[in-house]
């Protein structure tokens, strides 16, 4: 196992406007198995907060168990984090964003976190529309069980072993879009020029934004026959669209090729600039992006990039009415305003 | 851009940068590598083979591998890879046995060799053990050259110097010592095969037209005839004040041997800023520790003698200018002319080569500069028979490039005898690349990259050192300095080599990889657009591109060589083994390792 990494790094990285190199985003040395797809998406959420002008210390990083859930350990060593019970991470994700509303909140889940024993936390957490990044990295396996077939797995998938999956997967994305998130998106670990796009935009968006994220599995689900491995990955992905996150005030500098570029601006001022491949959809219609998907999968493909977006969607705190001043903020006196006020509230029954 | 040809053994060596760098080519991560396990015979003996005088130069080599290494790219300061060579030769236990044992049957050819010095020692040494008599001819009482009579021996002991001409005499050398060859014509008639000319640049500069220079000649000394009469206890004294005219190493030697033959007030006085001396930046700096005060931009005008006796010298005070082309111009800075009183004034101004003892009628041919015309390769004079090396062959340059033209000279001086063609049949370099897995995620070298600084070597106490000239100022790394300092090395030795057949493309590599080396991106015609795309753009252009075929999505794998740090986590994090860390060996053919006669390659693992 490496268990050391050397602290040089390249005496010319470049620095973001906090005078932050990538560096100071890192986390310790993975220990997840050589190869495994994890660690290219903890290297994309490196990258996309570092991008982002990020403070570390505004980052709270949460997940539930599983390999995937190793991984906070594995990028931002200067954030908090929270690995909490199997399945639990959107519970205590809820808790800690009510209590404090002014951090990012980063969720890292798995199939089997989320799919599984997770599931009922998860369809809770986004009907309630909780600002939060859900990044579900997609194996389609047990990994740290030594490989068996997960809830994600697609019917005919053939495992390491041999053995052929007789049942149909739950697909995450769907469910997401049906129960009212406000931003999904998929993607593929190998993929991170469309990866840090697309979590650069989930992390500016004002509500629940879930990336569902095919993470190839080296140790026990990268064998031919599998519809996880990083082979049919590639050979199967279709692609919504190339989206760029372009920030506020930056001017547009990626050049596409023939096509239409549809620009969606985003709550802040920033924009995801596309260069749609998919005519029929449309990225803020929760039904051409669940059509989109259906087709995607009669055609045995794997729909990537953002499938769908409301630009101005009602997070919990909005919904709960939240104080404007974070809860870990009120002081006692704010909190227990006396009996004056209590008789007034009170009267107000009557 | 087109995939890179690892078969070429010279993109691997390009990337070991000391090694590269070192004008013989000595195996440097490897030797340092069996100084930190404490096998210092063994390292000894690598250094052996490549540079003949390990203990010699581990006190007094120019370094041309420390500004080469990598470890000042990504830290401050380089390995010290000159002292640590001394550890070796401090440390090491008999070494004589593992250097090829004479007798040697002799294969019936003569050769002579005029001059004592490094590059005649080292052409004496690769040929002796193949049978070769040789014939060592130096005007000095003993072997060494200007190793003995221009380094100080507070710098090089005499014990050291011995001993390391010693191992080569000791090859059955036919010495001719106190026997100062007057003419090459007389040289050529005798029956040698080969005549090798390693005389070296024997003339100090002077300053001939200098007011005053004739006036005081007791006290106005030339720098590289005073070392030599010092080294030769011939002089034993000099005057308290004592001004030392030039920047270079030579003036470095003069200053402090003046030091401690009694000047107190020794005074380094240079034309040029300082910035520019020709001296090594720690020569310079065991000058000022030894209360020598350097004062550059001053250029001199006049020795000032009253009755025949010095008392000082006037100096024009300058400023450097540099025209568009960054040639540099001194311009007087219009202030007052200075004067320093002196004693003593030794110029050491540089040196030149003088062959007034060569017959322009030989066949020899000289070029205007009074430099005998050369081959660059093989060394051959326009003579068939006559051969140049060291300093005599390109003008001074130091040790290390005096040793590694000796090879080569041997070389061809070998081919020459078995009638062989010696530019055409030169042998390649002994090169061998096998890979250093031993288990999942171990490595049979210590691929933990360390951070730590420079260490410094110690020196005795000055009181000491100033008082007694034999008495060695540096006393090396101890035992345990020398395994921290050692550990400091890279192992840049030990290759990544890419395998784009094994790739399934799960970014590992790019992801783990500390310094940003690796890129997979699609290939482009032009290397400079290349070099800019890659995530981290290669800027230092002096440092290749690693460029593999296509892999399975039709893009390239493209590492830059510039800041890696050979850690191996990318073959570590490797799943199916595309990387892999291979140890490179590269040892430059000495003339007894050639043909199926010669003698095995060192090769010390």
């Amino acid at each position: 196992m490496t268990f050391y990494k050397p602290s040089f790094r390249h005496p010319e990285l470049p620095k973001n406007k906090l005078g932050y190199t990538s560096a100071e985003y890192e986390g310790v040395i993975s220990t997840l198995c050589a190869g495994c797809g994890h660690d290219s998406i903890s290297t994309a959420i490196v990258q996309a907060c570092f991008e982002l002008d990020i403070e570390p210390h505004k980052v709270a990083k949460l997940s539930g168990i599983g390999c995937s859930s190793k991984t906070p350990a594995y990028f931002l060593s200067n954030s908090h984090g929270f690995n909490s019970v199997h399945g639990r991470m959107p519970a205590v994700a809820t808790g800690a964003n009510l209590a404090n509303k002014e951090l990012l909140y980063i969720g890292v889940s798995g199939d089997g976190d989320s799919a599984s024993i997770g599931m009922g936390q998860f369809v809770h957490v986004i009907r309630k529309n909780l600002n939060m990044v859900y990044i579900c990295m997609n194996n389609g396996v047990y990994g740290l069980t030594k490989g068996q077939d997960s809830a994600t797995a697609d019917v005919g998938s053939i495992s390491k072993a041999g053995s052929v999956n007789p049942y149909p997967p739950i697909d995450l994305a769907s469910l997401a879009i049906e129960l009212g998130a406000s931003f999904v998106a998929q993607s593929f670990s190998g993929d991170k020029d469309q990866l840090i796009p697309l979590l650069k935009a989930a992390i500016n968006h004002p509500g629940f934004a879930f990336l569902n994220v095919v993470s190839p599995c080296v140790t026990f689900n990268n064998n031919p026959g599998s519809t996880k491995s990083y082979q049919f990955a590639r050979e199967h992905a279709a692609c919504t669209g190339r989206a760029d996150y372009v920030p506020v005030m930056d001017p547009i500098t990626k050049s596409y090729g023939e096509g239409e570029v549809t620009t969606i601006e985003l709550h802040d001022g920033s924009a995801l600039q596309f260069h749609k491949l998919d005519n029929e959809w449309n990225p803020e219609d929760r039904l051409s992006a669940i059509s989109a998907l259906k087709r995607a999968e009669e055609k045995q493909e794997v729909l990537t990039g953002l499938l769908y977006i409301n630009r101005n969607p009602k997070e919990l705190h909005n919904i709960l009415n939240t104080s404007d001043t974070p809860l870990n903020r009120l002081n006692e006196a704010t909190l227990c305003p006396g009996n004056d006020i209590l008789q007034d509230i009170n009267e107000g029954f009557r | 851009m087109k995939p890179t040809d690892t078969k070429n053994p010279e993109y691997f060596h390009k990337v070991v940068d000391c090694q590269y760098a070192c004008p013989s080519h000595t195996p440097i991560p490897q030797y340092l590598r069996l100084i930190a396990q404490g096998r210092y015979s063994e390292s000894y003996m690598v250094n052996w083979d490549s540079n003949v005088f390990p203990g010699i130069l581990g006190r007094t080599c120019d370094r041309p591998c420390e500004p080469a290494c990598r470890r000042g790219r990504v830290e401050e300061k380089p390995v010290a890879i000159c002292r640590l060579k001394r550890v070796a030769a401090d440390h090491k236990e008999d070494v004589k046995r593992m250097m090829p044992q004479g007798p040697f049957p002799p294969n019936g050819k003569k050769i002579a060799l005029i001059g004592g010095g490094p590059s005649s020692l080292t052409v004496a040494r690769d040929l002796a053990p193949i049978g070769y008599e040789i014939h060592l001819f130096d005007d000095q009482s003993k072997g060494g050259g200007f190793m003995r009579s221009q380094i100080p021996s507070f710098r090089l002991p005499d014990e050291v110097l011995d001993e390391e001409v010693g191992y080569i005499l000791d090859l059955g050398i036919h010495t001719h010592f106190n026997h100062y060859v007057s003419s090459m014509k007389e040289m050529l008639e005798k029956d040698y095969d080969a005549i090798y000319v390693g005389t070296g640049a024997p003339r100090g500069r002077d300053l001939p037209d200098l007011p005053g220079r004739w006036d005081a000649k007791e006290n106005i000394h030339v720098g590289i005839n005073w070392l030599a009469s010092v080294a030769f206890e011939h002089t034993k004294s000099i005057g308290k004040r004592v001004l030392v005219l030039g920047g270079g190493n030579t003036a470095m030697d003069c200053c402090r041997t003046a030091r401690r033959l009694g000047g107190t007030d020794v005074k380094v006085v240079v034309r040029s800023p300082k910035s520019e001396m020709k001296a090594s930046e720690w020569e310079i700096e065991d000058a000022l520790h030894e209360d020598i005060p350097i004062f550059d931009n001053h250029v001199p005008k006049s020795f000032v003698v009253k009755d025949g006796k010095l008392q000082g010298m006037m100096f024009e005070k300058v400023k450097a200018v540099y025209d568009d082309t960054g040639k540099r111009k001194l311009i007087p800075t219009g202030e007052p002319d200075v004067f320093f009183e002196a004693d003593d004034a030794i110029v050491a101004i540089g040196q030149e080569n003088s062959f007034p003892w060569i017959e322009r009628d030989l066949g020899i041919e000289f070029n205007e500069w009074g430099m005998p015309i050369l081959d660059a390769k093989t060394f051959a004079s326009t003579h068939p028979k006559v051969f140049f090396g060291g300093d005599a062959s390109l003008g001074p340059k130091n040790i290390i490039t005096s040793v590694a033209q000796g090879h080569q000279v041997a070389i061809s001086i070998h081919l020459l005898c078995e009638g062989l063609n010696i530019k055409q049949d030169r042998p390649s370099p002994f090169v061998n690349l096998h890979s250093m897995k031993m288990g999942i995620h171990e490595w049979s070298y210590d691929s933990q990259v360390v951070n730590d600084k420079r260490y410094i070597v110690p020196q005795a106490d000055k009181s000491e050192t100033l008082n007694n000239i034999k008495k060695e100022v540096e006393l090396g790394f101890d035992e345990l300095e020398a395994f921290k300092e050692a550990e400091r090395c890279l192992n840049c030795d030990m290759q990544t080599v890419f395998e784009e057949n094994l790739c399934i493309e799960c970014d590992a590599c790019v992801d783990v990889c500390p310094t940003d080396c690796i890129t997979f991106t699609f290939n482009e015609e032009d290397e400079g657009e290349m070099r800019a795309k890659l995530t981290m753009p290669a800027l230092n252009t002096d440092q290749s591109l690693y460029v593999s075929d296509k892999v399975k999505t039709g893009r390239i794998m493209v590492k830059d060589e510039n800041v890696c740090l050979h850690c191996g986590l990318c073959a570590e994090r490797c799943p199916t083994s595309a990387w892999d860390m291979k140890q490179f060996y590269y040892n430059v053919t000495k003339a007894h390792n050639m043909g199926e006669d010669g003698l095995p390659p060192t090769v010390i693992y």
